[in-house]
């Protein structure tokens, strides 16, 4: 509806006014968190809390990173950068094999291996949550970094995107390599990979995002508080009976939970979308 | 001396046998193109000596060896592919020294090989680009390129100039001729088009629903024509083909008109006449009725019918003619040898 | 969908399918079929042993009015996250979609809070509407509303929807947008040729253009917020108060875990999984339709 339909003059800013409030509504919820993690814990028990930043961002922060509540918060940054990590690398990696077997070979039971990768489309964690708890126990992998990031690595997904690709990718292409002498995985290396690069950016972005921000898996994972990970640490930092939360350090948490993958979202956004989109179809 | 026999190779896919035994010999440095409506099994054919299929029954030979069982790269063959297929990520230097850096030849040696064949194809100062950075005919010399560097044995060409526009097409099609002869490289080139086929062949197979309908050179194939399959599917434009009956040494057209024929030959048969082989003259016995003229400049067709049936005929007049100055009903006799006759089953007699 | 060209021999395939195959039937079968398998056992009182009950945890889940209650709980939370998501994002979307210059700076204004982990977002509504302090509550006393959702169903209902809806708005924004994007611009001039007003082109070519988007957010939403909203429940309310906002996979996470009731868990998932079986079914016969437009 742009274009030539375009309306002008007040119309146009009546729109430009309503995106800027949407805007505002968005951000706020971030903007309050901000200037809490900037104030003194005092300051917000008395309402109503202040709109404009205080004086003790760094001591907040700074508090929170070396020390926080159970766990100093740098270390659950590294936790779940590992994660996040392992879950993205390991997911693009399987996944690039596995497709390259099912596009590029005919061998014994591959549609049976196909639909037994395409079934677990269907199975989010949170649904076998419990024994698939029980058979990562059994491996004596809680609270290990293994054992937070198998249990998410394979999934159909990124299988699919890797498939659906390589069907673009001419045959021409692996006969033309086949006839200058590449074998199975020479071709993989030097001309698969290489073409895929674009899509294995754009998995990443969107699979290191996914596993940032898992919650329920690395909360029944790691009793260790070494081994939490940031997104599920912060509901940690709350005390369990009665006494204050540490709000403006909580605060500072979260903003530094989102941080790594708001920053990923933002300075690699088209990659993000075409992910997204690749994903989701 | 590289020489390259098929001896009764077949092909199936399940119970369906798409080649169904063709034998024959290519000589040292010859160049055999191999011509066929699509679907009848020449690119299969192709992809069978390059080791991309294979082979059901029979033997392939290349240098009186037999390759049936050997890779691709083992047979020492180089293949040019229809849409090129050059690996768009690598510059165009790296596409043509891929084969040579698998074959662990030395860096010296690869970038000699490499600039000598672009020098021989105009390619020297776009070695750095990038695949999609060149024009389509640019692209197609990459492909040779990559051909040429490894000193094959063979060259196969899969439709190679299919994808340019015509122009284009003409010019590259002489380029691989020279190229050919230049190097003395035995060649086996796959086209649905006849007017390549005839221009860069040596000798020409004509295939035909997985059967060879005819092996030979080109004016022989143009001349006597073992089919009548071959009749129409060789020469541009396409050969007349009427109905009529032998007897005595006369051949009598479904209209009445009867032309002088073989003695040999009796019974129902089809009667070919080319075009350009019916020139005009006031006593001649076809008379036609003009339909349309297509003005060509060097020659004028005019589409018309037999006169007193409606057997659609085509006549090339050389010259120009104006359609207007024609008359509507024309004469013309048959040149010398351009009478052909097959039987009903298709086969010349 | 195949391709001509393969390369030949099996054992090398196998090798290089072989990590996923593995992971998947220790991490997916193996569970799967553990729940399953689980499903049909109940622990006796001193929780000693397990014995063979058939059917019974099911039929007992269905007795159950606290899980016939969280089915409800979830089909409203869903309705409202999916239907407050979307219709944000709808909005939003078009008005981006009506700006020629500047519309890249407000996609990426907005599609941000998708990086935001839902447990994060739960923390931080959290903090907003704490009873008494938080900043909204604080001036919806002032208007004389009184929030305390630690003891109203109602408003915690409201402030879970609410977190998990939040993100979601830019993930369904970049969806809307891209799917209004797409409509051909020829179509909505000839309309305003016609005289068609905003509105009324809105309803009757934009939309119906829309809707392959519309129905694949639709889809997309409810699994969201049937399977990733966990964080946000368990940050904000843990399920409360009284079970108002227990969702089906939180009462699978608190029977199991926190209950140790093994058996129901198992069977709660089981259902879980027949109901993603469907949606994923659902899903496909949408993409199936897509294909023929």
């Amino acid at each position: 509806m742009s274009g030539m339909v375009e309306k002008k003059g007040k119309a146009a800013w009546l729109v430009h006014l309503g995106l800027i409030l949407g805007i505002l509504v968005v951000c706020f919820p971030i903007y309050l968190a901000f200037i809490a993690s900037t104030v003194s814990s005092g300051d917000l028990v008395r309402p109503p809390m202040p709109l404009l930043p205080g004086e003790h961002f760094i001591a907040n922060y700074k508090e929170a990173l070396f020390s926080g509540v159970n766990t100093p918060v740098w270390n659950m940054l590294l936790n779940s950068t590992i994660m996040a990590l392992g879950i993205a690398i390991g997911k693009i990696i399987i996944s690039l094999l596995s497709a390259f077997a099912i596009v590029y070979f005919r061998f014994p039971l591959r549609n049976v291996f196909f639909w037994l990768i395409f079934l677990t489309l269907m199975l989010p964690v949170e649904v076998r949550i419990v024994p698939t708890y029980e058979v990562v126990a059994n491996f004596g992998m809680l609270n290990s970094y293994s054992g937070l990031i198998l249990p998410l690595v394979a999934s159909a997904t990124a299988t699919f995107l890797f498939r659906q690709f390589y069907l673009t990718v001419p045959d021409e292409l692996a006969e033309a390599a086949r006839v200058d002498g590449a074998g199975p995985m020479r071709f993989f290396v030097d001309i698969l990979l290489p073409m895929s690069r674009t899509n294995i950016a754009a998995l990443f972005v969107i699979l290191f995002i996914y596993g940032w921000n898992q919650y329920l898996w690395p909360l029944l994972m790691t009793t260790d508080p070494d081994m939490n990970t940031i997104v599920m640490g912060i509901k940690q930092m709350f005390p369990s009976g009665d006494d204050l939360p540490n709000w403006p350090v909580i605060m500072a948490t979260a903003l530094l939970a989102m941080l790594p993958p708001v920053l990923v979202v933002v300075l690699m956004q088209n990659l993000f979308i075409k992910g997204l989109v690749d994903t989701e179809k | 001396m590289a020489t390259l026999n098929l001896i009764d190779v077949k092909k199936s896919y399940g119970k369906d046998e798409v080649i169904h035994g063709v034998n024959f010999d290519i000589h040292d440095k010859e160049f055999v193109v191999i011509v066929g409506p699509s679907g009848c099994g020449k690119s299969t054919l192709l992809r069978m000596m390059a080791g991309l299929e294979t082979v059901t029954a029979g033997e392939i030979k290349i240098k009186d060896r037999r390759v049936n069982e050997l890779e691709p790269m083992e047979r020492n063959i180089a293949m040019v592919f229809q849409n090129y297929a050059l690996y768009p990520h690598m510059s165009v230097f790296d596409n043509m020294a891929y084969s040579l850096k698998i074959a662990k030849l030395g860096k010296a040696e690869i970038k000699a090989r490499v600039d000598n064949a672009a020098k021989l194809l105009q390619l020297s100062e776009y070695l750095k680009r990038k695949p999609r950075q060149l024009s389509g005919g640019q692209r197609q010399r990459v492909a040779m390129g990559r051909a040429i560097v490894r000193k094959p044995d063979v060259f196969l060409f899969d439709e190679p100039l299919s994808n340019l526009d015509a122009k284009l097409r003409v010019q590259m099609r002489l380029e691989i001729k020279k190229l050919q002869r230049d190097l003395g490289v035995t060649s086996v080139y796959v086209t649905h088009d006849q007017v390549e086929a005839m221009t860069l062949g040596d000798r020409l197979m004509v295939l035909n629903g997985g059967y060879v309908e005819q092996f030979g050179s080109p004016i022989d194939l143009y001349e006597r024509p073992a089919s009548l399959f071959v009749a129409e599917f060789i020469g541009s434009p396409s050969m007349n083909i009427i109905d009529g009956h032998a007897a005595d040494g006369v051949v009598e057209l479904v209209n009445g008109v009867r032309l002088p024929g073989s003695s040999e030959v009796a019974g129902a048969v089809k009667a070919g006449i080319r075009p350009e082989h019916l020139s005009l003259d006031p006593a001649g016995v076809i008379a036609i009725r003009k339909g349309v003229a297509e003005q060509l400049g060097s020659s004028t067709l005019v589409h018309g019918t037999l006169d007193g049936s409606d057997i659609a005929i085509s006549v090339a007049l050389p010259g120009v003619h104006r359609e207007e100055q024609l008359d509507d009903v024309m004469c013309f006799s048959v040149m010398e040898q351009g009478l052909h006759l097959f039987s009903a089953d298709g086969k010349r007699v | 969908m195949d391709k001509r060209v393969t390369f030949s021999g099996w054992w090398l395939p196998m090798l290089l399918i072989l990590p996923q195959l593995l992971i998947t039937a220790i991490f997916f079968f193996w569970p799967a079929g553990q729940a399953i398998y689980q499903s049909a056992f109940m622990p006796d009182p001193f929780g000693l042993k397990t014995q063979f009950v058939g059917w019974d945890n099911f039929t007992f889940l269905f007795e159950d009015e606290y899980y016939l209650a969280s089915f409800k709980t979830t089909a409203i939370f869903s309705l409202l996250v999916t239907a407050l998501s979307m219709g944000v994002a709808l909005w939003l979307a078009l008005m981006a979609d009506r700006i020629i210059k500047g519309s890249g700076t407000y996609r990426t204004l907005l599609i941000w809070p998708y990086a935001v982990a839902p447990a994060v977002a739960g923390v931080l509504w959290l903090f907003m509407f704490r009873p008494n302090v938080g900043l909204m509550s604080w001036y919806l006393d002032k208007v004389g509303y009184d929030w305390n959702h630690v003891l109203n169903d109602g408003q915690a209902m409201g402030l879970v929807v609410v977190a998990s809806s939040w993100g979601r708005i830019s993930y369904n924004f970049l969806f809307f947008l891209a799917g209004l994007q797409a409509v051909p611009k020829s179509v909505i001039e000839a309309a305003a040729i016609d005289g068609a007003h905003f509105w009324h082109r809105f309803r009757t070519i934009v939309f119906p253009l829309l809707a392959p988007t519309t129905f694949f957010l639709l889809v997309v939403n409810v699994v969201y917020a049937f399977f990733e909203t966990f964080g946000v429940i368990h940050t904000i309310t843990s399920g409360g108060p009284q079970q108002s906002t227990t969702i089906m996979v939180y009462k699978v996470y608190s029977d199991g875990f926190v209950g140790q009731d093994l058996g129901s868990s198992a069977a709660q998932s089981v259902v879980l999984l027949l109901i993603v079986g469907m949606l994923t079914i659902v899903q496909f016969k949408f993409i199936e339709r897509k294909v023929h437009y």
